[in-house]
């Protein structure tokens, strides 16, 4: 319903103060995550006076940059507990944060086209259900009584086998999830300070005091780090390492079309994934360039090859064109899931490792988060994300597990 | 798309190679010395320079050998191509501060 229009463009929904010579806590970067940590910190738990500090402009990172899908179908119980809370609140926010952000419920599709997938489709939805995460299996007729445009045929590569299912998953608009958030901050107190890049730490000891900026120096008793692909070089600043690889990943847009795909399918297997935008754009993404990169762009290859996917998999696209291109850069962990925790410096948080997939995180990501700066124990649900299991082996390993990266 | 000059077969496509991570992780001398977090270190950290890194290719499409290069992070600009085993040479072409937003 709500997806049908959009909303006006708003003029300012925050203050843009100068910083403040100290805070009760910092976030650094605002991206989704450090807004929506900001967010929790001050509406849970009464933290208001702290700031969300931005090298460039609020959610100008992946934040703006991601195809906004959200999705809970994770395979195991840890992900699965994070990410459907995740959901949960989604399902919420648009009241709670009084902003119509066009979140919309139409469905992700997890399409399978070999044996293997076919059997590990289905072992996911077994484990989704009894997780209490809606989830089907859907035969190939099923699919494309769903998504028509779908080729199902058996005339191409790696035809369908059918597909995972799950109907509360959906879409939102990213740009104004970030703003949602901002505006309650800025409501609530939050100093949200853009073009202020975080150049080192103030410590006394193992505790951090203080955070340098490029517009001067900031007294803290907490910092919390959000800084998506940026958060091996923060932490590198403190004087910790990161178990993370910083990655390009690339998304693009097509030109505006009348509506025709109904939902979002993601193929793993050919590694492409398609939704509509509410304005009409086609929307599609694919794998992570395999080397390092903080360039925010990548290699033309990989663009290639996920057109060449998505034309297979739905034929009428092969009269639309790519309109934009672009890159943002994601935090990859060893086993695909988030690191939210404590960190080796005193007084100082990380939320990161979010990687490909963070979007949808984004508000479990900021309560779990607030919980653990505000009282310096991790919360239920991210007690399982934390750098120690790097060392306890206890790995969460939804690489592969997950259907996709995203 | 990176064209990579491959120290046997000369400049080619990215699409031939594939990406082995960081370059010079030794395997530990004395695994059983090793406590969980020196494993942790080994299995799971690796750097994440933004700026010049050391790094190992395979071209696995063409001579199927295995290199190291220094690559810049940030502009992707290959600066040096060097066997394995050998050293990391010293660059000064190091990524300019703040040099990418
Ligand atoms: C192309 C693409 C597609 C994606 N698709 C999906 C998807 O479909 N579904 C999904 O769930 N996820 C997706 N993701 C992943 C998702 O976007 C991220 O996991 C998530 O946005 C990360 O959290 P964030 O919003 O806080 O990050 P960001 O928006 O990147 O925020 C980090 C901020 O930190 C700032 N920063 C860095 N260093 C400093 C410093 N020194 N000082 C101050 N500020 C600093 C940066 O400027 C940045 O604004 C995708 C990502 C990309 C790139
Ligand atoms: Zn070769």
């Amino acid at each position: 319903m709500s997806a049908d229009h959009l909303p006006e463009h708003p003029d300012f929904l925050w203050r843009n103060p100068e910083p403040k010579s100290s805070y009760d806590a910092v976030i650094v970067g605002g991206g989704g995550h450090g807004l929506a940590t900001a967010y929790f910190l001050a509406k849970n738990h009464g933290m208001t006076n702290i700031a969300v500090l931005e090298k460039g402009w609020l959610a100008g990172g992946n934040m703006a940059r991601n195809t906004t899908i959200i999705r809970s179908n994770y395979l195991w119980d840890e992900s699965a507990a994070i990410y459907e809370h995740a959901l949960k609140l989604w399902e919420v926010l648009p009241e709670e944060l009084e902003y119509d952000f066009l979140f919309s419920q139409r469905g992700v599709m997890n399409l399978a086209h070999t044996l293997g997938d076919v059997r590990e489709s289905m072992r996911r939805v077994g484990a989704n259900k009894l997780n209490g995460v809606d989830a089907e299996w859907l035969e190939p007729d099923q699919v494309k009584e769903l998504c028509p445009i779908l080729n199902v045929s058996d005339n191409i590569r790696y035809p369908v086998m059918g597909a995972t299912y799950q109907p509360r998953a959906g879409i939102a608009k990213h740009d104004h999830v970030a703003w949602a958030f901002a505006r309650k901050c800025d409501e609530l107190g939050v100093d949200i300070i853009q073009n202020c890049e975080v150049t080192g730490f103030l410590k006394d000891g193992d505790r951090v005091v203080g955070v340098k900026t490029n517009r001067g120096t900031i007294n803290t008793e907490k910092v919390g780090l959000c800084a998506a692909g940026h958060s091996s070089v923060l932490a590198e600043m403190a004087g910790f390492r990161l178990p993370i690889q910083s990655h390009p990943l690339q998304a693009l847009v097509s030109e505006l079309h009348e509506p025709v795909h109904p939902t979002v399918v993601m193929s793993n297997h050919v590694h492409v994934y398609v939704s509509q935008a509410h304005k009409g754009e086609l929307v599609m993404g694919a794998g992570v360039d395999s080397y390092n990169g903080y360039g925010q762009r990548g290699s033309f290859h990989v663009i290639e090859e996920q057109m060449a996917a998505a034309v297979e998999l739905f034929p009428i696209f092969a009269r639309a064109h790519v309109l934009r291109t672009w890159g943002g850069i994601v935090d990859t962990t060893m086993d695909a899931s988030p690191i939210v925790g404590t960190t080796p410096v005193e007084n100082m948080f990380v939320n990161c490792g979010w990687g490909t997939g963070g979007f949808k995180g984004t508000p479990a990501a900021g309560l779990t988060f607030a919980h653990t700066i505000a009282t310096g124990a991790p919360h239920k649900l991210n007690e399982p994300f934390s750098l120690e299991r790097f060392e306890t082996g206890a790995l969460i390993d939804e690489h592969g597990a997950a259907a996709v990266a995203h | 798309m990176l064209l990579i000059s491959c120290p046997n077969c000369g400049p080619r496509d990215e699409t031939e190679f594939h990406y082995g991570g960081q370059a010079h992780v030794a395997y530990p001398e004395d695994p059983y010395a090793l406590n969980d977090r020196e494993w942790a270190e080994y299995l799971f950290y690796r750097d994440n320079t933004k700026g010049a890194y050391a790094e190992r290719w395979v071209h696995s499409t063409g001579c199927r050998q295995w290199f190291n290069m220094l690559r810049d992070t940030v502009s992707y600009e290959i600066q040096a191509v060097y066997p394995m085993g050998a050293a990391a040479p010293t660059t000064t072409a190091q990524a300019p501060e703040g040099a990418s937003k």
